[in-house]
């Protein structure tokens, strides 16, 4: 890395950050204006959560200027060997969804659905493959994999969309295979197979960074992760407080840092100040809905393109999303990391997501969570792009509300891709579900 | 003013409008129905005029709006989904509750109503039309049929071909092919109605099993329909009196409960 580089690299940074904080700043003050007819205030925080996923993504594009070797990974890779070897993570899934959220995904699918990507593929995927092929994004400049990693615990698309973006970047890609937990819990021999990849992924991560694995090094970083996914359990459990003080909607904006900043100590502090303030709103009877009257509970991903418009409609008639099985799924992980084995743990811990077990367990899940957080119903988005997130919704669908007596509407739709987003069916199938809930 | 009318029901939907006015004991006293318009504001203006020659006074009587275009009712006191208006009138025709498939013109709805009259589930098409009446009224409409037809040339044959497309527009397509192959008409209007009731039944296992149904909308005009259905789900289907009014009718009746709340 050439000196001036590394100079360069350093003012972007400075006038990125500097850049950054105004904007927090401007935002903070603009917050103590707000005001909603039935929305609750907005989270203190929240411009400070923009202004470290902000930072997030400034430190990226500058951290090739600056030596560090950069790892493109799905969203459920065991990052803190990674993060243990100094790499420079950046989760494509987080940027969709930023995508997302600033409404740009579209034209970026259509790049990639122009290059002979099918409308059937994860709208994710496209998204990024739109964003590779293009080089738009909303975050300034996204820099190219030294290392892609792709874990199978989440989806089996991951396989075809990162070799494809092997074959783009000519980078080499690293296959975590995590076998697919069928019964209560991974068998030993499938922890041991996992645990396996990742011994001997060591070496190979070691050329690629340039940088040695110390054992201490990966116990703070399985430290820094467990206690941030601890905190942000606690986060989403101070819902079981009525008015439930963060919606599951705002927990979507929320849950950023612990999914693509897990294993930093900036990530743990984040989730301290945001518990501290949930409990200044529980002790200040401040809900996300100003007269909280119904309790929901969400399945799958957000449609991340009309978060606004659902904690409106829903926040009018003093409906409220409590909890959702996407954001949990962050969370209840935790009690699996255990820093003192990091790399078995980390084995154990990436076979569980709710994703690589049965639909069995979702269901048994959702009925948790029901009781936990005392909900009056549950929405299951059918996503069209998640596949393995959306199987098994009709039969869970007709358990919840047979056997356990809770109405459950299933919601046609698809993360990110507005263009299967019906308004007009949507807005009436939400309203007639809102009525049958009741008074 | 006629001091019988006490309350009103404005169903807008996709392909009709419909305005029911209910008297105290909230028997249909007055109604009317004509196709729907784009200008839905229009419409409803010119809806609640002839409701007023009717003798309904809407600066005392409570009007509540359901359907697609409910929201663009400025004069309603309130507005209700099709579901919970859908179920409050069927529920009022034949008590007890059941499972009441409304087949619209835009959607279908499979409602759950218990024996209290409560919506305690309901299904309904998604994003497409196919099992929808559009997806009867765009073919009849290409074959040349008269809707008030479709069922008596349909259960005129007891041949079926098969229509393999669920897309309104490709299933349009399927037809004028077939026919221009030779195929007769009665037969592939009766595999075209198949294909729309076995969506249905598919709608209705989702919601639940029942050995009988409850039909409204415009399409349970269409015997092939009802007798079709009865054939596929193995369920009794009992026809509403006033199957497109069903809507409209559980609005007013909405309508007249507040009405009794005010005195």
């Amino acid at each position: 890395m050439s000196g001036q580089g590394r100079v360069t690299a350093r003012a972007g940074l400075f006038l990125g950050r500097a850049a950054l904080r105004l904007r927090r700043i401007r935002a903070e003050q603009r917050a103590r204006a707000w005001q909603h007819d039935v929305l609750g205030p907005p989270l203190r925080l929240s411009p400070r959560e923009k202004e470290l996923v902000g930072r997030h993504w400034l430190e990226a594009r500058f951290a090739p200027g600056l030596g560090r070797k950069v790892a493109w990974v799905t969203s459920g890779a065991p990052v803190e060997l990674l993060k243990a070897l100094d790499f420079f993570v950046v989760y494509p899934e987080n940027h969709g969804a930023i995508c997302g959220t600033a409404r740009v995904a579209e034209g970026l699918m259509m790049e990639a659905e122009a290059a002979g990507y099918s409308r059937d593929l994860c709208s994710y995927a496209r998204t990024d493959i739109g964003c590779v092929l293009s080089g738009r994004t909303p975050v300034g400049r996204i820099p190219r994999p030294d290392l892609l990693v792709a874990c199978t615990n989440i989806c089996q698309t991951v396989l075809f969309w990162y070799r494809v973006l092997a074959e783009m970047f000519e980078a080499p890609l690293l296959l975590i295979d995590t076998p697919f937990v069928y019964y209560d819990e991974a068998p030993a021999h499938a922890v041991e197979y996992v645990k396996r990849q990742l011994e001997e992924a060591v070496p190979l991560l070691e050329r690629i960074s340039g940088v040695g694995l110390k054992a201490e090094r990966l116990r703070d970083v399985a430290r820094l992760a467990k206690t941030a996914s601890e905190l942000w359990m606690e986060v989403m459990q101070r819902n079981r407080h009525q008015p439930a003080p963060i919606s599951a909607i705002e927990q979507f904006i929320q849950m950023a840092p612990i999914v693509e900043m897990r294993g930093d100590p900036e990530t743990v502090d984040y989730y301290a100040c945001l518990l501290a303030e949930l409990d200044e709103r529980i002790a200040r009877g401040i809900g996300a809905v100003q007269a909280e009257r119904k309790r929901l509970l969400w399945d799958n991903l957000p449609v991340w393109y009309r978060l606004r418009d659902l904690a409106e409609t829903l926040g009018r008639h003093g409906v409220v999303l409590v909890a959702s099985t996407y954001t949990n799924a962050w969370g209840e992980l935790a009690p699996m990391i255990d820093p003192e084995r990091p790399l078995e743990s980390a084995a154990r811990t990436y076979l569980h997501p709710i994703l690589n077990r049965g639909t069995g367990h979702k269901l048994a899940t959702m009925r948790r969570m029901i009781d936990d957080y005392r909900l009056d119903g549950v929405i299951l988005h059918s996503d069209r792009s998640c596949k393995p997130y959306s199987v098994g919704q009709i039969d869970q669908r007709e358990r919840l509300t047979r056997d356990y007596g809770r109405p459950a509407l299933l919601l046609e739709a698809d993360h990110n891709d507005p263009r299967c987003y019906a308004e007009a069916q949507v807005a009436n199938r939400l309203a007639a579900f809102i009525e049958m809930l009741g008074p | 003013m006629n001091d019988a009318l006490c309350a009103c029901g404005l169903d807008v939907g996709s392909t009709t409008a419909k305005i029911v006015a209910v008297d105290r004991a909230g028997e249909i006293r007055w109604w009317h129905l004509e196709p729907a318009e784009p200008r839905v504001e229009d419409q409803v203006a010119r809806l609640t005029d002839l409701a007023a020659r009717a003798g309904v006074d809407l600066s005392t009587t409570p009007l509540v709006a359901t359907g697609y275009g409910r929201n663009l009712v400025k004069v309603a006191a309130r507005t209700v989904t099709e579901i919970t208006c859908h179920a409050r009138g069927i529920q009022r025709e034949f008590a007890g509750g059941g499972v009441l498939v409304d087949i619209g013109g835009q959607d279908s709805k499979v409602i759950y109503i218990n024996p209290q009259g409560a919506v305690v589930d309901f299904a309904m098409n998604d994003k497409c039309a196919a099992g929808t009446g559009r997806f009867l009224e765009n073919t009849a409409a290409r074959l040349g049929v008269a809707l008030d037809d479709l069922g008596r040339l349909t259960l005129s044959s007891r041949e079926e071909v098969p229509i393999t497309s669920t897309c309104t527009v490709f299933a349009e397509s399927e037809v004028i092919s077939l026919l221009a192959q030779g195929a007769r008409l009665e037969p592939v209007l009766r595999g075209l109605h198949r294909s729309l009731v076995r969506r249905l039944a598919a709608m209705i296992r989702s919601v639940g099993a029942t050995s009988s149904l409850l039909l409204s909308g415009g399409v349970a005009r269409n015997r092939a329909v009802a007798q079709l259905l009865e054939e596929e789900t193995g369920a009794r289907v009992q026809v509403s009196a006033h199957p497109q009014l069903v809507g409209a009718y559980g609005a007013a009746l909405v309508a007249l409960e507040m009405q009794t709340q005010v005195e």
